[in-house]
């Protein structure tokens, strides 16, 4: 009895830190909004914070004098928006920790793995999408893409609260496995990672429609104000397609290692359920997105576009195929 | 970069091929032009990335109809509801996507594509790899990357101390020597890998395709349902349904018999999820044929039993409720357990009894519910998966049971066209039920459950899974590897007794970290040279 009282306080203590770091989130999100909005006061002509060579070569040189590199990285302190910046980084912090705890506490009260079902699989990924965020930051300045990492992260907390909620409880067999902590959280590494992928790609399309506008001679539009504050197109869409190139095999690996599971599980290793043939449609989307990048005339705009088509499809592999289809892999513990 | 000594410089970093040359226009060059052209075409990057984007899509019906594969039964019901479009659908192969000649077409041009891509590209490699890296483009200094300095030592020791520093970080290096005897410069590249990687990962997709054919031609696999106390034997008699593979032969069947002597199943008994598994599990004795020894084991959810190269999976269960049924002399027409289907999540039960033997033939038709409940609006229920209250509601049912038309019957059904119900009874187990017109009486003895396992031999899949591992490590070397070129030059001009040495390194564009590596390579240089 006590054991089940202790178990049932730890999930309740589970919720009370989930929803906390929800409003730590949105505390990060909106210092990261003012960061934004103080950059953009301060000159709508400048690409300051981006790297003259690199946005030379990609508007050519008729607006050389518009993209001069002022100082401003050489004076860090000065940055406009760089306070809000810091405080979306420290909060996003404390926000990561109370979503670990969470996410900790929620494990204990069901004794196994926190991702036995589309609840605890979207907290554990949005811990994993903040976590692979606040790693990078670690090494280099990426407070630019705050604002992309913490909506992700609260639209998966939200989801996961309003929609996903289960009660802490036991496995159903099938999922009583060690493949499913290896087949699972690689899954979830590679959500937080196709999540950032997809952020930077967002990002680097908005960064090179503003920087067409201003070789055009137009306003930068209200992107501007964003693009000011990232690095270059090039830099963008390299860091993207490293972050794909990282994921992709991982997720070859998901893959594989649901198939292996599968086969111990139901008797076969591929049935095209609906999560594997979305699993596989995902795969190759990606495999196109590679090749787009190796193929003249795809790099750049279209090989990004296909890069999200992909993500798309993971997404809809998650929500669309848990919810809408019925499946071996209804598990989702959704009624 | 359109710098001769450049583009000579970076020649060969890659295998990809050249689709991007537009190809000559084909008109008017005859059909060996025509085949050419076309073979070109379909083995450009861009056809494959066409082709993967119609697998992609071809793919989605797959998960949005339901599929003949894996849910027969829904099928035929959309079908039924759609009566225009589902025979359409139905010809044009939407449930059964992944059989379909369409889907089988974008994949094997894929795989066509592949293989004319990929081994022209293992030929260049293969020559790649065994050739001497480029030698050094006239000036350094036009490269992406590119140091000059000036270091203490003769143009002889600098060459020599690159050369060894860049071989004891394993570059293949090449030292070319100038006619007039001098050394003037090195040359040197690394991350052959990557190339090998990529062609690797290639070749298993190639290979993964053949074993997984193969495996479903060559393998097989049946389903049977097992009552606890009874066995079954790896016979294609004795199975409930088995699809085997095309180039399948019975006398594959590895010999062995299965007996059930318990199964265990465990549910939730509280919460929201009250009723649903946490656990299940089958003991079985199972023996590979007459006078071997009998062996005991467990065939668990994620824990299959192999025997042979032949799996048997628990996937599923239901309850066979046990019956004696006596004729009105009091001799013994059934004394047995009857399978009864699952229909819900708490497991009320369809089953049917068929008594050839009697004259005239009765056959039952009834609902089993484990954990029995009543609703006025739902009647009888089930509200539990595990036997807490068992309960039976049957039908008893005289006439012909159509058995011997010839036409074959299900186990699960019962004919009842030409048949009369004679009345309907529920019973809690050890209740007698004497039947209507002196037919005699049905005993209700009490509980017993099946499993349900899947038997299944498929050769291919520890190729498959080897090609899948060989695939999923070449494309982490194609990835990751970086493949670069490194060349240090000493100009004629240099001044005595200094030399000025250039460095220049070149990657390909998705090379991170090419500057930080040639800074280290300098360093190390500058070490050997002048040794501080
Ligand atoms: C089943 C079909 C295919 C799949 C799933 C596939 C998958 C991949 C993947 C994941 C990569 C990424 C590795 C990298 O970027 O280095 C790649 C690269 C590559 N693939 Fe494929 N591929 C397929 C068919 C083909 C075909 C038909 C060709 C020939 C035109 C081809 C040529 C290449 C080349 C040249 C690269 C290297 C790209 C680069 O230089 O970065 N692939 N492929």
């Amino acid at each position: 009895m006590i054991k089940v009282a202790s178990e049932t306080t730890l999930a309740y203590i589970s919720n009370n830190l989930v929803y906390a770091s929800m409003l730590a989130y949105t505390v990060a999100m909106v210092a990261f909004a003012v960061s934004f909005a103080q950059g953009r006061g301060r000159s709508d002509s400048s690409m300051s914070v981006r790297d003259t060579e690199q946005a030379q070569s990609v508007v050519g040189s008729a607006s050389v004098d518009v993209l001069e590199r002022t100082d401003v990285e050489s004076e860090p302190g000065s940055e406009p928006g760089r306070r809000a910046g810091n405080i979306g980084m420290s909060v996003m912090w404390l926000a990561t920790l109370l979503l670990l705890g969470g996410v900790v506490a929620r494990g204990l009260s069901s004794g196994r793995v926190p991702w036995g079902n589309m609840y605890e699989f979207s907290i554990t990924s949005a811990l994993g999408i903040s976590l692979a965020f606040l790693v990078v930051s670690l090494k280099r300045d990426v407070r630019w893409l705050g604002m992309l990492v913490v909506i992700p992260v609260l639209l998966t907390l939200g989801t996961a609260v309003a929609v996903l909620y289960t009660d802490s409880a036991p496995l159903v067999p099938a999922l009583k496995s060690w493949w499913l902590l290896i087949h699972v959280s690689a899954a979830i590494i590679c959500a937080g990672a196709f999540t950032l992928g997809a952020a930077v790609t967002v990002l680097y399309l908005m960064v090179t429609r503003v920087d067409r506008r201003v070789a055009a001679g137009e306003g930068a539009g209200w992107f501007g104000a964003i693009a000011q504050r990232v690095p270059s197109a090039d830099r963008l869409d390299q860091m993207a397609y490293r972050t794909n190139a990282f994921v992709f095999p991982l997720w070859t690996f998901a893959v594989v290692a649901g198939a292996i599971w599968a086969e111990s599980a139901w008797g076969r290793y591929w049935g095209w359920d609906p999560k594997e043939t979305w699993a596989f449609i995902t795969w190759v989307v990606y495999a196109a997105y590679l090749h787009a990048r190796a193929t003249a005339g795809w790099k750049g705009h279209r090989a990004a576009a296909i890069g999200l088509v992909g993500y798309g499809c993971f997404l809809f592999n998650y929500f669309g195929v848990n919810l809408l289809f019925s499946g071996l892999h209804s598990y989702s513990g959704v009624k | 970069m359109s710098d001769p000594g450049i583009d000579e410089a970076s020649a060969g970093l890659t295998t990809q091929p050249e689709s991007d040359v537009t190809s000559p226009n084909p008109a008017g060059i005859g059909a060996t032009g025509w085949l050419r052209w076309a073979w070109r075409t379909l083995t450009s990057m861009r056809a494959a990335l066409i082709l993967l984007f119609l697998l992609a899509v071809a793919a989605i019906p797959g998960s949005t109809f339901p599929q003949r594969g894996t849910n027969t039964v829904e099928v035929s019901q959309y079908i039924a509801r759609n009566p225009t479009w589902g025979p359409i659908l139905d010809r044009l192969g939407m449930f059964d996507v992944f059989a379909a000649p369409w889907f089988a077409a974008i994949y094997l041009l894929l795989m066509v594509s592949l293989a004319g891509c990929v081994i022209p590209r293992a030929r260049l490699h293969w020559r790649a790899m065994r050739a001497q890296p480029p030698a050094a483009p006239s000036r350094l200094s036009r490269l992406p990357e590119h140091r000059t300095l000036e270091l203490d030592g003769s143009p002889a020791d600098v060459l020599t101390a690159a050369e060894t520093v860049l071989r004891a970080r394993r570059w293949r290096v090449r030292r070319e020597v100038a006619p007039s005897g001098e050394s003037t410069w090195v040359a040197a590249e690394t991350g052959y890998l990557r190339e090998t990687g990529n062609l690797l990962f290639h070749l298993a997709l190639l290979a993964l395709l053949v074993a997984v054919a193969a495996g479903g031609m060559f393998g097989a696999k049946g389903q049977v349902i097992v009552r606890e106390g009874s066995a079954f034997s790896n016979t294609l008699t004795q199975y409930d349904s088995f699809s085997p593979g095309r180039l399948f032969k019975a006398d594959r069947l590895v010999p062995f018999t299965v007996h059930l002597d318990q199964f265990r199943a465990t549910y939730q008994e509280d919460g929201m999820q009250r009723g649903a598994p946490r656990d299940f599990a089958a003991d079985v004795v199972y023996s590979t044929g007459p006078g071997t020894a009998e062996r005991k084991a467990t065939i668990g959810v994620n824990e299959p039993l192999a025997i042979d190269g032949t799996k048997v999976f628990l996937v599923g269960h239901g309850y066979a409720p046990t019956f004696v049924i006596k004729d009105a002399t009091g001799k013994v027409l059934l004394d047995d357990s009857v399978v009864f289907l699952p229909q819900d999540g708490n497991f009320t039960s369809d089953g049917v009894i068929k008594i050839p033997d009697a004259t005239p033939q009765i056959g039952f038709t009834g609902v089993f519910l484990p954990t029995a409940e009543r609703d006025p609006v739902r009647g009888g229920f089930s509200s539990f998966p595990a036997p807490l209250r068992p309960e039976v509601f049957l039908s008893v049912w005289r006439g012909d049971l159509g058995l011997d038309k010839g036409t074959p019957q299900s186990v699960y059904r019962l004919d009842t066209s030409s048949m009369e119900r004679l009345g309907l009874k529920d019973l809690k187990p050890g209740q007698i039920w004497t039947l209507p017109d002196g037919l005699g009486t049905l005993t209700f003895t009490g509980v017993s459950e099946y499993a349900t396992f899947n038997v299944a031999s498929d050769p291919g899949s520890g190729w498959a899974l080897a090609a899948a591992v060989l695939a999923i490590v070449g494309l982490s070397l194609s990835l990751f590897v970086r493949r670069r070129r490194l060349w240090v030059r000493v100009p004629d001009t240099s001044p005595d007794p200094k030399v000025e040495v250039e460095f220049g390194a070149l990657g390909r564009s998705e090379a991170p970290g090419l500057d930080e590596e040639l800074d280290s390579v300098v360093a190390a240089v500058r070490r050997a040279v002048e040794g501080v």
